[in-house]
């Protein structure tokens, strides 16, 4: 079974939030919400800077506290590629695993329950890239099974130096930015 | 000044222009287009963009009847098959709660939120019978367009055809005119757009300003990051820590207003140590001896006081591009209207390219290609006698070779040479794209007519006598693209989607207009669909086909000297003009000469502008999508002069300009990216209009604090950064 | 220099901004003070067991002000909830990893015990109640006439108020997420914390309605059943004392937990020191050192004091005040916690 991941390549990304606003139309994400977002970091003192863009989103961390954290079951991992997902229908809203996201990476949909990125697993299980990943004009992002040693993403990984976010919080994230 | 008059493509010998396509598919899956029966299920539909005007080419998804998304189109050259963020959020386009729903025509002084909605009837009838009257009283002359985009070609069409000469754009004077002028002048050519930079194949990239990945034309993005992971030599030239520059090998924070000077001084040092192509210069360079003189003082110490850049980098970034070449390219910018002398400094880009010996080559500016496709028998256009009012007999600007917005503007003002009496402003937001919003108004107070075709109560509108709904490009048939590039091609743009309400197509209002002021006969045509249908098929070129794909490729070309082109510059000495004598003659210098910018007064701060990724102008801030990501500008200052001021980052704050203008409450975005003498705001917000909930009142208008502009003597292109402005806190 | 911007435009997704308003807070402070009452009230009822108890007060009347606050809590707690209509998703399914199912399963057997607690004396408030509904006599009489039975629920009190008010703790505790709440004392505090709140509000209660007659009939005894946990008598004097001997030395140890609660933040990792800042220099500061530490902790042991040692008249003042200082110090762990968040790690 596929164990995705996402490599981001924060060279190439120009923040141009293309990441974002395709992901907004391809999952009718409500007006006011967004399920990625883009961090600036710059550091250094005019004019010895450096700045690193990442576009970011839920990380379908290897150790979800989110998933844990749920008391209906509605926050679960999917066995066909370890998506950590939502399931609308059961859940009450009571935000604990907003609360236990290191990432911030998951909001209250106005129809009452918990949504954030899926991974597009609508697209992937039709073998079609994430709807982020498809778009982005710089062609910073990569996506595949972490797993298979042959994948575009196990090779970038073996061969860039790379980091991913909050690494004490010990959530085991899967989205790598590429530095 | 004959030969000027007109935009000329390179001669290339090995271009054979034929109608023949080589034609691409779209997988079947995606080819079940212009479909209108029950909306279930998903229908796609091929169309290029118009979120700006790179024009690249989509697919728009209709998911149960609703637009759902708009993606990349794989066989355009442009999109590559994928879009910039504006594209991709031309959905929210569609779905503008605030877009323009009926004819309106004003029941109140200008200005005044007044309106009545009417029919297109109406609206026309309206239109047209002060249209008559005022050729009956001055001549159709004096019925002036400013228009930007290509769905202007009919309404442009009709006003020819009713005798109308005066057309103008902010693309020229106040985008890219400068530029083309400046290649022009030196290499015999404008560049055009897209720019022919090779900067997938190139090895050094030099910025000067272009802030590319904010700048987010399409095709320039994508190469420029492939650039980025080929570890090529990258130097920007930017006051600020653009995107760009956050991925460059060297940021030259530059002294807004002095690029001349550094790019002098890289010149100074290719030649003084020799580093240029001897054999290109030799070969193609007219008047080079003179050329190498004339900059022997412009050295990098020199140049270290004017811009602030150390020497030593100055001449190792020189020693950096020269090394590279030919594949070495100084990207020759877009929207160059900084100071108002602007067409010399690119005429010192081209020449320093020229030193590079790219043109033509491999890594440097390649030579576009185009396809052919044939025109609609259209009749001809009656005759003017009289000049042209922006610019009569190229008297006031000798080298512009197209209409001056700002000219155009003056002549309403002053009446000369003729009084203007009629505005038709077609899909430009006037009192946001040129300078000083105060002289538009001025202007329009001596009109008898204002007419403005936009698809949202944009701030022009908000002066208009009749304001006429137009569908956005999601709903529409418009002309066809035929564009020059790596290869020609054509692309279509046809309807998406039906208009939410009484909106037209600019087409449409051209035949409705047409046949109310008599000229019925020039529009002989039932619909757009039939003009095009019959120009694709008159080039031998399959409507279905362009119908399905979108884009059709035109032939393969050389366009490059590696892949057997070559190349012939048609100046007046038919060769690269380092010393120009057609500029002496008309009273110019013959070879840039660089001119230090005014002292900064003391508490005061150099504004200068760009661009948002998220947004265009201004003709996104209404955009639900969009303005999701960016509802209001914000004003950069760097952040030790903030703290010594005691703004806090996030603070709001008012500029006021050196004439006491003052802008709207603007947030600070306290920052190291940004020089301590200069601050920065992206263009196109502060809007004016209260019908536009979205845009009203948000952000700054750096259009409203450019009060202070200098015009290009060259070809009247107007500055954007002459402006100074103090920070005021709130009380 | 670090400049960190993040272009999202949603409230809800940015980790400072709260996920949880002021349902959440009360529900913890109702939660702590039931639990507390629980405990006091377990204690008492295995005293009658043995025969020792003869107020009654604690055994009989606590479980239903309890019972009541209980409601009120979970009230709260739906009330909070984005989609409430679907909270019985919560009973299709046991998650062992998660703090809020195991709750949530506590709160309805705790939900039962208290229930069960207040019925087993009811009738005697509520003498109208046995006379329609003899059953309820009967079962009540069926526990209390047996030590036994009355012992076992008293230990059940015991045990699962004990597990409902450091429960609230371990859900907050388990979040790696938010570096303050991310400490061990936190649920051995809020436990504290609610014990001494649990007694503050059960003095409040006999102070106010100890010493009146019960009303009867359908509407006054149903009205006196809620607000009045009474008893024929009220407690006695030595009774109160003990309560308040207690509440000093609860109110002691909470301080001692609060300051081992700081200084782990201070001397943990950047994130905790970060979060530690939140109420020690920042905008939890004068809630934190004013209402909780000062108001609610330090006031009420020295007015307590002086009452034992019968220097000032005995008030409701220190239990108002304690009842206070736990409601302010639910709300300050709340916010401040929603609002740490990980810091990210030193340069690269
Ligand atoms: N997202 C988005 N993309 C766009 C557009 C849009 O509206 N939105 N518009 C398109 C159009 S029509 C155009 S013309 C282009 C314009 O885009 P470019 O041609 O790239 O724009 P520039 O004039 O280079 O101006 C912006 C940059 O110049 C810097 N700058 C300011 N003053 C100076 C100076 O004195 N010297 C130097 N060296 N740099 C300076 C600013 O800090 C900023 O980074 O963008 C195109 N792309
Ligand atoms: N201060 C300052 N001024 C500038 C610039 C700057 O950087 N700073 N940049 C300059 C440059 S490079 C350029 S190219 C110009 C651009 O100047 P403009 O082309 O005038 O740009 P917009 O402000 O977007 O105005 C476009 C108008 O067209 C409307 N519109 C959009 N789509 C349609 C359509 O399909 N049909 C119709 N009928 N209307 C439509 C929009 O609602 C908007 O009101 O501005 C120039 N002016
Ligand atoms: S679309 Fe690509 S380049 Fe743009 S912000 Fe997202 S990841 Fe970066
Ligand atoms: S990023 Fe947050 S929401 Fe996503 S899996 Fe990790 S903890 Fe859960
Ligand atoms: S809000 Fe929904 S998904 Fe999140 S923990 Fe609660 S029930 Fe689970
Ligand atoms: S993977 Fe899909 S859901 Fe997640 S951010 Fe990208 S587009 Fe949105
Ligand atoms: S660059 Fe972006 S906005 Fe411009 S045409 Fe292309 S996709 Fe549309
Ligand atoms: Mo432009």
């Amino acid at each position: 079974m596929a164990r995705y991941g996402m490599v981001i390549d924060t060279r190439k990304c120009v923040g141009c939030m293309d990441c974002v606003v395709a992901c907004q139309t391809e999952n009718s994400v409500p007006q006011g919400y967004c399920r990625d977002w883009i961090t600036t970091e710059v550091r250094g003192e005019f004019p010895s800077l450096t700045m690193e863009i990442r576009s970011e989103r839920c990380n379908h961390c290897d150790n979800p506290p989110c998933v844990s954290c749920c008391p209906t079951g509605a926050s679960h991992v999917e066995p066909d590629g370890r998506f950590v997902h939502v399931t609308a229908s059961r859940c009450i809203g009571c935000k604990a695993c907003i609360a236990s996201c290191p990432y911030g990476a998951r909001f209250v949909h106005p129809d009452g329950y918990v949504d954030k990125c899926t991974f597009c697993a609508h697209r992937v299980r039709q073998g079609q890239d994430p709807a982020c990943v498809s778009v982005c004009p710089t062609r910073c992002m990569y996506f595949g099974d972490l797993d298979d040693p042959q994948s575009k993403v196990s090779e970038l990984l073996r061969t860039r130096r790379w980091h991913v976010l909050l690494p004490d919080a010990g959530t085991k994230p899967r989205v790598y930015y590429l530095s | 000044m004959e030969q000027l008059s007109r935009r000329r493509f390179l001669k290339i010998s090995a271009a054979t222009f034929t109608a023949a396509a080589a034609v691409t598919r779209l997988p079947d899956a995606v080819r079940v287009a212009g479909a209108a029966e029950a909306e279930k299920g998903v229908r796609t539909v091929p169309t290029f963009c118009e979120m700006c005007f790179w024009r690249c080419s989509g697919i728009a998804h209709v998911r149960d009847g609703k637009l759902w998304k708009f993606e990349g189109n794989p066989n355009d050259p442009q999109s590559r098959g994928r879009l910039c963020p504006r594209g991709t959020g031309a959905v929210g386009a569609y779905y503008d709660p605030d877009r323009l729903q009926k004819p309106l025509i004003r029941t109140s002084a200008r200005g005044k939120d007044a309106w009545k909605a009417v029919t297109w009837d109406e609206a026309l009838a309206y239109v047209a019978e002060r249209m008559q009257k005022i050729k009956a009283e001055h001549g159709a002359e004096s019925i002036a367009m400013f228009n930007h985009g290509i769905g202007v070609r009919m309404l442009q069409h009709v006003l020819k055809s009713y005798g109308c000469t005066n057309f103008a754009g902010p693309s020229f004077a106040q985008c890219r005119g400068p530029r083309d002028i400046g290649f022009l002048l030196t290499m015999g050519t404008g560049l055009g757009s897209p720019e022919p930079t090779d900067i997938a194949n190139t090895d050094c990239l030099v910025l000067i300003g272009s802030h590319l990945g904010e700048n987010m034309h399409n095709t320039q993005v994508q190469e420029f990051a492939q650039a980025v992971a080929r570890r090529i030599s990258i130097i920007v030239v930017d006051p600020r820590y653009s995107v760009a520059a956050s991925k460059a090998k060297h940021w030259l924070p530059i002294r807004p207003g002095t690029d001349l000077a550094l790019i002098l001084a890289w010149m100074n040092v290719i030649v003084a140590e020799g580093l240029y192509d001897r054999a290109f210069v030799e070969r193609h360079g007219h008047g080079f001896d003179r050329f190498a003189a004339e900059i022997a003082a412009s050295t990098p110490e020199w140049a270290a006081g004017e811009t602030g850049i150390d020497a030593g980098l100055i001449r190792t970034t020189a020693r950096e591009i020269a090394r590279h070449r030919p594949a070495s390219l100084v990207h020759p910018g877009r929207r160059v209207n900084w100071n108002g002398d602007d067409a010399q400094r690119s005429r010192a880009v081209a020449l320093l390219n020229a030193l590079l010996g790219n043109w033509g080559r491999k890594g440097g500016i390649y030579l576009q290609a185009g396809m052919r496709v044939a025109s609609y028998p259209l009749p001809k256009y009656p005759a003017s006698t009289r000049p042209l009012a922006d610019n009569p007999n190229q008297e006031r600007y000798p080298f512009a070779d197209e209409p001056v917005t700002t000219g155009l503007r003056d002549a309403t003002i002053s009446g000369k040479p003729y009084p203007i009496k009629a505005w038709w402003v077609y899909s430009t937001n006037l009192m946001q794209a040129l300078p000083n919003p105060a002289e538009t108004l001025k202007a329009i107070d001596q009109l008898d007519l204002l007419v403005v075709c936009d698809t949202v109560p944009s701030d022009i509108a908000g002066y208009a006598d009749v304001v006429l709904p137009e569908v956005t490009f999601l709903e529409r048939h418009d002309e066809l693209l035929v564009g020059w590039g790596r290869q020609g091609w054509t692309s279509l743009r046809q309807p998406v989607m039906p208009a939410p309400a009484d909106q037209k197509p600019g087409w449409w209002i051209a035949k409705e207009l047409a046949g109310k002021l008599g000229i019925a006969q020039c529009m002989p045509f039932k619909d757009m669909a039939e003009y095009l249908a019959t120009r694709v098929e008159k080039s031998g070129l399959s409507w279905e086909t362009l119908k399905n794909d979108g884009v059709i490729m035109g032939p393969k070309m050389p366009i490059t000297v590696e892949e057997g082109a070559e190349f012939a510059f048609d100046t007046p000495s038919g060769k690269v003009e380092f010393w120009s004598d057609q500029l002496v003659k008309a009273g110019f210098d013959p070879v840039p000469k660089y001119k230090a910018p005014a002292p900064l007064p003391e508490g005061f701060f150099r504004l200068v502008t760009g661009r948002s990724p998220v947004h265009t102008f201004s003709r996104t801030q209404s955009n639900p999508l969009l303005a999701g990501l960016m509802s209001d500008n914000e004003v950069w200052i760097n952040a030790a002069t903030a703290a010594k001021l005691g703004i806090a980052n996030g603070q709001f704050v008012t500029l006021r300009n050196q004439d006491g203008v003052a802008s709207n409450r603007v947030r600070v975005k306290a920052t190291q990216r940004i020089r301590p003498d200069t601050v920065y705001m992206v263009y196109g917000f502060g809007q004016t209009n209260p019908r536009n909930r979205r845009t009203f009142g948000k952000g700054a208008s750096a259009a409203q604090l450019n009060t202070r502009y200098a015009t290009d003597p060259l070809m009247g292109g107007t500055s954007l950064h002459g402006n100074y402005v103090a920070i005021e806190q709130e009380a | 220099m670090l400049e960190i911007t993040t272009t999202r435009h949603n409230p809800l997704i940015d980790p400072q901004l709260h996920v949880w308003g002021w349902e959440i807070p009360l529900y913890l402070f109702v939660g702590g003070v039931v639990a507390g009452m629980m405990v006091i009230a377990g204690l008492a009822m295995l005293r009658t067991a043995k025969g020792e108890d003869t107020a009654r007060f604690f055994s009989v009347q606590t479980p239903l002000l309890a019972f009541v606050l209980l409601n009120v809590g979970m009230l709260a707690l739906l009330l909070d909830l984005a989609h409430p209509l679907y909270v019985w998703a919560v009973y299709l399914t046991f998650e062992p990893a998660s703090p809020m199912s195991w709750g949530s399963w506590v709160l309805l057997l705790v939900y039962a015990i208290l229930l069960v607690s207040a019925l087993v004396r009811l009738h005697e408030a509520w003498p109208w109640l046995g006379r329609t509904l003899p059953a309820v006599e009967r079962w009540s009489d069926a526990i209390t006439r047996s030590p036994a039975r009355l012992a076992l629920l008293g230990w059940m009190n015991v045990v699962f108020g004990v597990a409902v008010g450091i429960y609230t703790g371990i859900l907050l505790n388990t979040m790696v997420a938010r570096p303050l709440w991310n400490t061990s004392v936190l649920p051995v505090l809020f436990l504290v914390s609610g014990v001494s709140a649990g007694a503050a509000a059960m003095h409040l209660a006999s102070r106010f309605f100890g010493r009146r007659p019960a009303p009867q009939g359908l509407v006054a005894g149903f009205l006196s059943a809620l607000a009045q946990p009474l008893g024929p008598q009220p407690p006695e004097k030595s009774t109160v004392d003990t309560l308040i001997r207690a509440d000093v030395a609860l109110l002691a140890l909470e301080l001692v937990l609060l300051a081992l609660l700081v200084l782990g933040m201070l001397t943990s990792t950047a994130s905790h020191a970060a979060a530690a800042a939140l109420v020690l220099g920042g905008p939890y500061t004068l809630a934190f050192w004013g209402a909780i530490v000062v108001a609610g902790i330090l006031v009420p042991i020295l007015l307590q004091s002086l009452e034992l040692s019968r220097r000032i008249p005995h008030t409701v003042l220190p239990a108002l005040l304690v009842l206070a200082g736990g409601y302010v110090l639910r709300w300050v762990m709340v916010n401040a916690g929603q609002a740490s968040e990980i810091v990210q790690a030193a340069a690269r």
